[in-house]
């Protein structure tokens, strides 16, 4: 018997981290696309964002993909001069969750809380 | 490496001369996009900044999402503030930025499926080309945000990442304040890094707020 339901993918920091950004993209829009959801352990940069509209738009298609619905929580900036110095970057990125837009809804989206509904195909 | 005659590299010179002359004293013309979500107003302020500073062409406005499906371009405007500085800039209205499209969205509005697919594939191709144009040929960003939304939305937050990431200078514009819901202190607290301005585009109501935040924020 065939399982029914929706498949959701957590992926690591140390994963991610391990990535190049185009690979990334790549890796989330093929998920989506098959209809998985997608949780990144951290999210993306804003240049990755940025690619990630950008790539949709170019997948959309007339009674197929229609594009990915996308959540996190608001970045956090990095408190102290060491810190930044250390890390390279001025913001923690922070958990994401992204979905085909015609399967995953959001609900409520606060500064700590992301409550979404996900629907199978 | 041929010899050029004398007078040719004198010439030269004196042009280069000339060229960093020029560029020195030429008033700097910036590219201002102006971002934000579907329905935000962003056609009717570029529309209106096009009708009170130049004489371009103005774009179509409706209540149907994406009725923008192209960067829109409107070049040398030259707003002065009342103080006497001024700017001049080319306004590039852009799509409304989204991260999903679905033709059947247009169909709601009476259109028939042809036209809305038509309408859809447009709309993708507009929104990916305002992405590119941020990355690349923008100089700063007028963001719109209707202040009767969630100016929470995660396009919101992530567009204004993007545009914090490229450093440009970004001025917010909270509008549709003629409506009774509007909260423009929604959009403060949610971006308190930034200059935010509420306007009306429709009735103009403090655009002219808008114009001297542009000065000082885009010169």
């Amino acid at each position: 018997m065939r399982m029914q339901g929706v498949q959701i993918d957590l992926i690591s920091a140390e994963r991610l981290v391990r990535m190049p950004s185009m690979e990334k993209i790549r890796l989330i829009l093929d998920l989506v696309r098959e209809g998985t959801i997608v949780i990144l352990e951290t999210g993306l940069s804003p240049e990755e964002q940025s690619s990630l509209i950008e790539m949709t738009m170019q997948e959309i298609l007339p009674d197929g993909f229609s594009g990915i619905e996308i959540e996190s929580y608001p970045s956090k900036q990095k408190s102290g001069m060491f810190s930044r110095l250390m890390r390279g970057d001025d913001e923690y990125r922070r958990l994401t969750v992204i979905g085909p837009a015609n399967q995953l809804k959001m609900i409520r989206r606060d500064r700590d809380l992301i409550s979404a509904w996900i629907s199978s195909r | 490496m041929p010899l050029l005659p004398v007078r040719t590299m004198n010439m030269g010179l004196s042009q280069t001369f000339s060229k960093i002359l020029a560029n020195l004293f030429q008033k700097k013309t910036s590219r201002i996009g102006i971002y934000g979500p579907p329905n935000a107003g962003k056609t009717t302020l570029a529309n209106r900044i096009a009708r009170e500073w130049s004489t371009g062409q103005e774009g179509m406005v409706s209540e149907i999402p994406h009725e923008t499906r192209r960067a829109l371009r409107s070049e040398n405007i030259t707003i002065t503030g009342a103080n006497g500085k001024s700017i001049t800039i080319d306004i590039v209205d852009t799509p409304g930025v989204t991260t999903k499209i679905d033709y059947n969205e247009f169909i709601e509005y009476g259109i028939a499926r042809d036209e809305a697919i038509d309408r859809a594939r447009e709309a993708t191709e507009g929104v990916a080309e305002a992405m590119h144009w941020l990355r690349e040929d923008i100089d700063g960003v007028i963001y719109m945000i209707d202040a009767t939304a969630d100016p929470f939305a995660q396009v919101n937050i992530m567009m204004v990442g993007i545009i914090e990431s490229r450093k440009l200078p970004v001025v917010i514009a909270a509008n549709k304040t003629d409506l009774p819901d509007a909260s423009p202190q929604r959009i403060r607290t949610a971006f308190p890094q930034h200059p935010v301005v509420p306007i009306s585009c429709l009735t103009g109501t403090k655009v002219e707020e808008l114009y001297e935040e542009m000065i000082r924020t885009f010169r």
